[in-house]
């Protein structure tokens, strides 16, 4: 086991030094000088420019400033934002907890209906809640979930007042960061109604981001269990006269998850994807609505960083799939 | 007593008469899924209204009649004939609008697809044609490129090159042509081993020709389904990049970019809103549905159950 796990992190080593060569070069494959880019339509004095230049290396050889970039990086500096002057490891250490909230209820809701779903609709096969099942989610991996969010805005928010429009939690509630997640800190507070608003500002979003997992997690566990309940194991079972559940349940199901939990792990790109679409409608104060706000800023510093931080996070999950699939199953670690 | 084996004559079928056989054995399979055909025929619809947009549509997309904002469908209180599915904020007609948003989205699909198929393809077949370092070198790079999200990637792309149509379906390119590569990969891998291969390596024939005309056409069939539903998701993709104001810019008519435009109005004008969003989920959904129906009839493993 130890030398798989090894030799998954020596497989990982080229590419997180290809991740950090885009992040860095970014910048410098731009035509023209990157600090007149970043100083944007404003324009920059002769000497904010040399200063600037001289701040962030542009005038040392750019193999020097990739090593520079390298070393601090492992430092955990990842420089400072241009925008708002603050590090920018400073500013993802408080924005990411959102984002891993909002993450982490989508993901449980779609594994949580997902899952049934495509057992039930892998038993059931060709009733009529197979295919409508089959057909919500074809129409939900189709879905383009910035629209989604609007109308659920429009609906829950506009027609029925059930529920508010953006944030994380209402301004009448006021208590200190825990753990960073508003759920948690809001009950640990004890203040009264401070739970129901973190609940109901994370609503929306997590079903707008749970829409396209769910029904990726869906389609694959009914055509996984599908597969496993042609073998013959679960023939046998059958034929020793074992109650449905029991055939379904332990033989079948157990069977059937492996592909599902890589599933379920692959999701964390798509997660990563939907946050930036999400956090931007719903005004979620993540790291998808601050990588998009710094775009548009034009705060290289702080894109850069972003980039290379998720990448690595989503590099991070991948890896620990795979070695919970050797775990699973001894035949992959011992290929 | 020993008689003449007779053998049975060989049935010889011209190429062209092959060709039919396989077609007609593929059109079997695709209609035996009624989701696919459904979604074939709102495809062609689709492509009807791009390509006759300009007769099609009653008014022209970027009209803003002054004396006409925010008119609600012709169905409800203060609708006009004239404009059926209303106007938007500045007055233009929202179904002239829509029909011409038809032409974007679907030479979205088809420039993403051609550029990530085409460089696909080839550094595919380097990789598993060759092999050794050659492949290690494609297949890292190939791995860089998965290990960002796609949309974020192709959001700092875009970024980078500047916002704008043939930008962001530069971009989006780029990112799904790994896909691509890995496939053909995995098929060449697969196929160059085969008797076929060596007979005509034995018979002489050069390395191009062996890549491009002895191997690629096996392992076309997992490449056209990926196809399919990568041209979905460049649709998806190039219209949330619009959303964001990274895709296609004002006043074009693509529909993320409408919806972009909408946003403001969401709670005062359900039309604007609605609708464009309505037309991305339709398109996608139809080429989705093809996309099944393409890979039970061109997957042997799926025809056999």
């Amino acid at each position: 086991m130890i030398r798989f796990i090894l030799s998954k992190l020596l497989y990982l080593v080229p590419t997180f030094i290809g991740i950090t060569i885009i992040a860095f070069g970014f910048v410098r494959i731009l035509p023209g000088d990157p600090v007149l880019l970043m100083a944007g339509e404003r324009g920059i004095s002769p000497e904010r420019h040399a200063e600037l230049s001289a701040q962030l290396g542009f005038d040392r050889p750019i193999w020097v400033q990739y090593f520079d970039f390298l070393g601090r990086l492992f430092q955990g500096d990842l420089g400072n934002s241009l925008v708002t002057k603050k590090p920018v490891m400073d500013e993802f250490l408080t924005l990411f907890p959102a984002t891993v909230e909002l993450g982490l209820v989508a993901i449980l809701l779609a594994t949580i209906i997902g899952v049934p779903v495509g057992v039930l609709a892998a038993i059931k096969r060709g009733s009529w809640f197979d295919q409508v099942s089959m057909t919500a989610a074809l129409v939900g991996f189709s879905m383009p979930i910035f629209w989604w969010g609007l109308l659920l805005i429009i609906f829950f928010s506009g027609i029925l007042g059930w529920t508010p429009v953006s944030g994380r939690i209402s301004l009448m509630y006021f208590f200190p960061d825990v753990t960073g997640f508003m759920l948690i800190d809001s009950l640990l507070s004890g203040q009264k109604g401070a739970f129901t608003s973190a609940l109901s500002h994370l609503i929306l979003p997590s079903i707008v981001l749970a829409t396209i997992p769910l029904a990726v997690i869906a389609r694959q566990t009914r055509s996984a269990m599908l597969e496993v309940m042609g073998e013959d194991y679960v023939r046998t079972a059958r034929a020793k006269g074992m109650p449905q559940s029991r055939v379904v349940g332990v033989h079948a199901l157990r069977n059937a998850m492996i592909p599902v939990i890589t599933t379920i792990g692959l999701q964390i790109g798509v997660l990563m994807a939907g946050a930036i679409l999400t956090e931007s409608i719903f005004s979620w104060p993540g790291i998808g609505k601050w990588m998009i706000d710094s775009i548009s800023r034009r705060d290289y510093p702080v894109v850069q960083s972003g980039l290379l931080l998720i990448a690595g996070l989503v590099m991070l999950v991948n890896l620990l799939v795979d070695l919970t699939y050797g775990l699973i199953n001894p035949r992959i670690r011992h290929k | 007593m020993t008689q003449p084996v007779a053998t049975p004559p060989v049935a010889r079928l011209s190429d062209a008469a092959i060709r039919r056989q396989m077609l007609t054995e593929f059109w079997f399979y695709f209609r035996q899924n009624r989701g696919a055909v459904v979604g074939m025929w709102v495809f062609l619809v689709l492509v009807l209204l791009a390509v006759f947009a300009q007769v099609i549509a009653p008014h022209d997309p970027t009209q803003q009649y002054r004396d006409a904002l925010l008119v609600p469908p012709f169905w409800q209180e203060g609708g006009r004939a004239s404009f059926l599915l209303g106007t938007d904020a500045v007055g233009r007609d929202m179904l002239s609008r829509l029909i011409y948003g038809a032409q974007y989205s679907l030479f979205i699909g088809i420039v993403v697809v051609a550029i990530a198929l085409i460089g696909g393809i080839f550094v595919g077949l380097l990789a598993g044609f060759f092999g050794g370092w050659v492949d290690t070198v494609i297949m890292r790079v190939m791995d860089v490129i998965l290990a960002f999200p796609s949309l974020l990637l192709a959001l700092v792309l875009v970024a980078v090159l500047g916002p704008g149509l043939t930008n962001a379906m530069i971009a989006i390119a780029i990112v799904y042509q790994p896909h691509f590569a890995r496939l053909t990969r995995a098929a060449v891998m697969g196929e160059k081993e085969r008797e076929y291969v060596t007979a005509a390596r034995v018979a002489g024939a050069g390395k191009l020709r062996l890549m491009f005309k002895t191997i690629l056409p096996n392992c076309l069939a997992p490449l056209i389904v990926q196809a399919t539903l990568s041209f979905s998701s460049a649709v998806l993709d190039s219209a949330a990049l619009g959303f964001l104001g990274m895709g296609a810019q004002p006043p074009a008519s693509e529909w993320g970019t409408m919806l972009a435009e909408a946003r403001e109005f969401i709670l005062r004008a359900w039309w604007v809103v609605t609708l464009p969003g309505l037309a991305i989920l339709i398109s996608v959904l139809a080429i989705n549905l093809m996309g099944d129906g393409l890979r039970d009839a061109l997957d042997p493993k799926l025809k056999r159950s």
